[in-house]
């Protein structure tokens, strides 16, 4: 009996990869099992190779594996491209209509299956990803029913009649493999699950999910990679909640709307890419000046231009920090897991309001994108808080305006909606007083800048660090943020196999930055390396400006298009200098 | 009910005297007292510009954005608090050059909101360059050679967009405009409003005078029928586009808001934020 396991399906992309993956995945996640799920995929639609790799286990993780076990092949291409990261001893199962040959080198063992034959022969070659999966769930050995359930799910409304079709194409994969095998095989023997349920879902759903729950009723949004699911996700939710998306004709007009919902009352967010973020810059600082709420998610993708735009990459957490001109205040926080990915939206939500600051939500494609297990979230913790936002302000004299920007002890001024009989003000990106007029005292000017600047002051969001200092001296401090979390600690479990001691510190509140709580762990370890996919070290550079510490920092760098394995975090942690 | 002067401000425009914008901040009081407003019921959402500085200077709630960007600033605006009487406007650059791809979606979008273009053919702001309105030869300080592109037709334009009501007119016409901007402001749906506002300081050749040697009242057509699409592109090309009054109106389309799936009549901005145990479990269950 084995404790994990990992599975991957490649094929040319179109070839049904996706719904064998969601099929085989929801089946395992209803057995219990902890699932982390990894897409490689070009931005062609049709054509191009494409894996899902999900890693199986009876205990929580975070982070791909180096290696595999089972390699599902609708091609040759698929094989060549993917069998070195096979264990010795693994298994493709492989579609014999291209007479697969298992490369020179590889120790695997080869099913050949007649998947397309098998599927033709129910009527279409479209199920041949139905042959494929049951062959390789069959291997497993585990509970055909359960398979059979969510295949049932998954094509429900085509109708009886396909569902059925399907069924018996998992069925002729299985029994066909289980034949020339003799049996599933007994080293792929998963122990049982615990059996607890989990949710299942990409970071892009639970920031959908976390949206709603933080009461957000409007979304507008142009599309892009990775960050398209967000809106996917939402509109087909927020009919039912009165709400809707806009698809706007670019990112501007997304931010711009998001900007005038927010300042007449709804909570509004727009997502995108580092493309969409760029365009975007301007009106963060309109929103930033107007001291109007904002949520804005950048899902992180391959840089610069168009970059790697289907690829992984941290490469915008400057362009979030410092992005649009002159000074504004804003917080940028950085989810590390589905979890984070839910929970953080609703304290974005709430940020955005009891600062009235814009809030920007920082995901990486692996976090967006891939596919993970995780707690099933806490009704009862979301909370709403709207800050100084009053439903009516107290009567003034005729031609007064209400002070939307009051010089408070704390900067925040009270905020009154568009509507309110006595509240009315102005709102200009131009510098202003207390009304909101046009102003260009100096001294007005400097209250001003100051009252904005300061309103961020010591702030501290939910686990703006999250800590795992279990030694008090470790010879190692590993930093990291997003989704790269899982990766290092399985790292650091091989490290300390070693003998060498290591923390861990993912920062979730990347700005403003969190100096005085990371001083102390800086000052505790002999050595630091902070991990990121990027290639100019932009978290190691924000770190060594606000707490110091430059000489006893490393980088480990990666912007190759792909997550960091354990492997070379692990590597790269043994022969630090 | 609000009388107009209820709708003005003690906010002094900084506009030079003699500008058009003047006339047209008049005629969106009126209008906005004519239709029966309360000034906390309108919103005027402004670009950057001369023009822009508008939302400043009247008694409602108002946001002077970014250059460009009034048009999706207020359909977010509306989207939020459809109750709200929603004004956009701004400058013939922020409408027709820098916005203008928001000013071609917005119509398409139709959402029920009022856009007021101050057409002065010209950034008065920046101080006299060139604008898409100017006309080809129109010498500025970017073009001190005069134009060589053409002139932008912001009326054909919003006609092949879609637009459901189209209207065009001068700043001296105080009348006709307070009643063009009132039968926008209730039209249920975008509605486009072009007014000729003359720069009086960077401007030379578009002065009042000029306009009203060129332009053509509709009132002088008793056959024109502003709800004839092609009737209405035609008298755009035959008058070079220098016409005013309602020039095309489409009753039929239902505005945006009426139409989003699930979208109710009250404000959004005013619905519960909190999700139900029972809508939250309903959400989660389909990740299990
Ligand atoms: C992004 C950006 N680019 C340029 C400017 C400078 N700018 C301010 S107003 C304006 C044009 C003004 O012309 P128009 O919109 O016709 O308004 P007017 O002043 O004529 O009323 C420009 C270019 C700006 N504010 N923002
Ligand atoms: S510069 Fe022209 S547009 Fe600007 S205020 Fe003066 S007259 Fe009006
Ligand atoms: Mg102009």
């Amino acid at each position: 009996m084995i404790s994990q396991l990992s599975w991957k399906i490649g094929g040319q992309q179109g070839e049904g990869v996706e719904s064998t993956d969601r099929i085989f995945s929801t089946a395992l996640n209803r057995l219990g099992y902890y699932l982390y799920g990894y897409r490689h995929f070009s931005s062609r639609i049709k054509g191009g190779h494409t894996n899902n790799k999900i890693r199986i286990s009876t205990y929580p993780i975070r982070a791909i594996s180096d290696d595999l076990d089972i390699l599902v092949a609708f091609d040759q291409e698929s094989i060549d491209l993917n069998a070195k990261e096979l264990r010795s001893g693994g298994v493709i199962v492989a579609d014999a209509k291209f007479n697969p040959v298992v490369p020179e080198g590889i120790d695997a063992r080869l099913f050949a299956v007649p998947i397309t034959a098998m599927a033709e022969e129910l009527g279409t070659s479209l199920m041949k990803n139905m042959v494929a999966s049951g062959a390789s769930w069959a291997l497993l050995g585990l509970p055909l029913e359960v398979f059979n359930k969510a295949v049932e799910e998954e094509f429900g409304r085509k109708g009886a009649a396909v569902v059925e079709k399907n069924i018996e194409a998992v069925k002729r994969g299985a029994e066909f493999v289980l034949e020339q095998a003799g049996g599933p095989l007994n080293e792929f023997k998963l122990d049982e699950a615990d059996g607890r349920q989990k949710l299942f879902m990409i970071g892009n759903e639970a920031i959908g999910l976390g949206s709603l729950a933080a009461g957000c009723r409007l979304m507008s949004a142009y599309p892009i990679t990775p960050a398209s699911e967000i809106m996917e996700y939402l509109i087909k939710k927020l009919p039912a909640l009165g709400g809707t998306v806009v698809q706007t004709e670019d990112e501007i007009a997304a931010v711009t709307m998001a900007i005038g919902a927010n300042y007449a009352g709804v909570r509004t967010m727009t997502a995108s890419a580092g493309p969409g973020l760029s365009l975007m810059m301007e009106a963060i600082g309109l929103a930033g000046m107007t001291e109007t709420p904002l949520v804005i998610v950048d899902t992180q993708r391959g840089g610069p231009s168009t970059g790697l735009p289907t690829k992984q990459e941290q490469s915008d957490l400057n362009a979030m920090v410092y992005g649009t001109h002159g000074e504004i205040p804003k917080i940028v926080i950085a989810p590390a897991s589905i979890e984070d990915c839910f929970y953080d939206m609703i304290e974005a939500f709430n940020l955005s309001e009891q600062y009235q600051v814009p809030v920007i939500v920082m995901t990486d494609l692996q976090l967006s994108l891939g596919k993970q297990s995780c707690e099933p979230f806490d009704f009862q913790s979301i909370q709403i808080n709207r800050g100084k936002l009053i439903e009516e302000a107290p009567e003034l004299e005729a031609q007064q305006l209400f002070k939307r920007y009051e010089l408070t002890e704390d900067g925040v001024s009270p905020r009154v909606l568009p509507g309110a009989k006595h509240g009315i003000h102005h709102v200009t990106g131009v510098e202003h007083d207390e009304t909101g007029r046009p102003s260009e005292s100096a001294v007005n000017r400097q209250n001003m800048m100051d009252k904005r600047l300061n309103k961020l002051n010591g702030l501290q969001i939910r686990d703006g660090l999250r800590i795992d200092a279990a030694n008090e001296t470790p010879d190692l401090l590993i930093i990291g943020m997003g989704s790269t979390g899982g990766t290092i600690d399985q790292a650091r479990e091989w490290l300390a196999k070693d003998g060498i001691t290591s923390n861990h510190i993912t920062i979730r509140q990347i700005h403003p930055f969190p100096t005085e709580q990371l001083i102390p762990h800086l000052q505790q370890a002999k050595k630091v390396v902070v991990i990121e996919n990027n290639a100019t070290a932009q978290l190691a550079g924000q770190i060594k400006m606000h707490a110091g510490f430059a000489e006893k920092i490393r980088s480990l760098l990666k912007y190759d298009g792909n997550p960091f394995l354990p492997s070379e975090v692990y590597k790269a942690c043994k022969e630090l200098d | 009910m609000a009388t107009f002067k209820e709708f003005r401000n003690n906010v002094k425009p900084n506009w030079c005297p003699g500008c058009g914008d003047f006339s047209i901040q008049a005629a969106i009081q009126r209008a906005a007292a004519n239709v029966g407003l309360e000034p906390e019921e309108l919103a005027v959402i402004s670009g950057i510009g001369c023009s822009g500085r508008i939302s400043g200077y009247i008694n409602a709630y108002g946001l002077h954005g970014i250059h460009g960007r009034a048009l999706p600033i207020a359909q977010g605006v509306k989207l939020a608090n459809r109750e709200l009487t929603v004004i956009a406007s701004g400058g013939d650059g922020d409408g027709f050059a820098i916005g203008m791809g928001h000013t071609v979606h917005a119509i398409r979008r139709n959402l029920n909101i009022t856009y007021i273009v101050m057409d002065n053919q010209i950034y008065g702001l920046t101080k006299g360059q060139t604008s898409p309105r100017s006309a080809e030869g129109f010498k500025t300080k970017s073009t001190p050679e005069g134009s060589i592109e053409s002139t932008l037709s912001p009326l054909e334009i919003a006609m092949s967009a879609g637009a459901t009501f189209v209207a065009q007119s001068f700043s001296s016409d105080l009348k006709q405009l307070t009643a063009l901007i009132e039968a926008g402001i209730k039209h249920e749906g975008f509605s486009l409003i072009n007014v000729f506002s003359p720069c009086v300081t960077f401007n030379k050749i578009n002065t009042y005078d000029w306009f009203k040697q060129n332009i053509v009242n509709l009132e002088q057509f008793p056959d024109y029928d502003p709800s004839n699409r092609i009737m209405a592109m035609n008298k755009i090309m035959e008058t070079e586009g220098m016409l005013t009054g309602l020039i095309y109106q489409n009753t039929q389309r239902k505005s945006y808001e009426d139409m989003i799936s699930g979208f109710g009549a009250d404000a959004l901005a005013k619905q519960e934020l909190s999700l139900s145990e029972e809508q939250f479990n309903k959400l989660v269950a389909e990740f299990k």
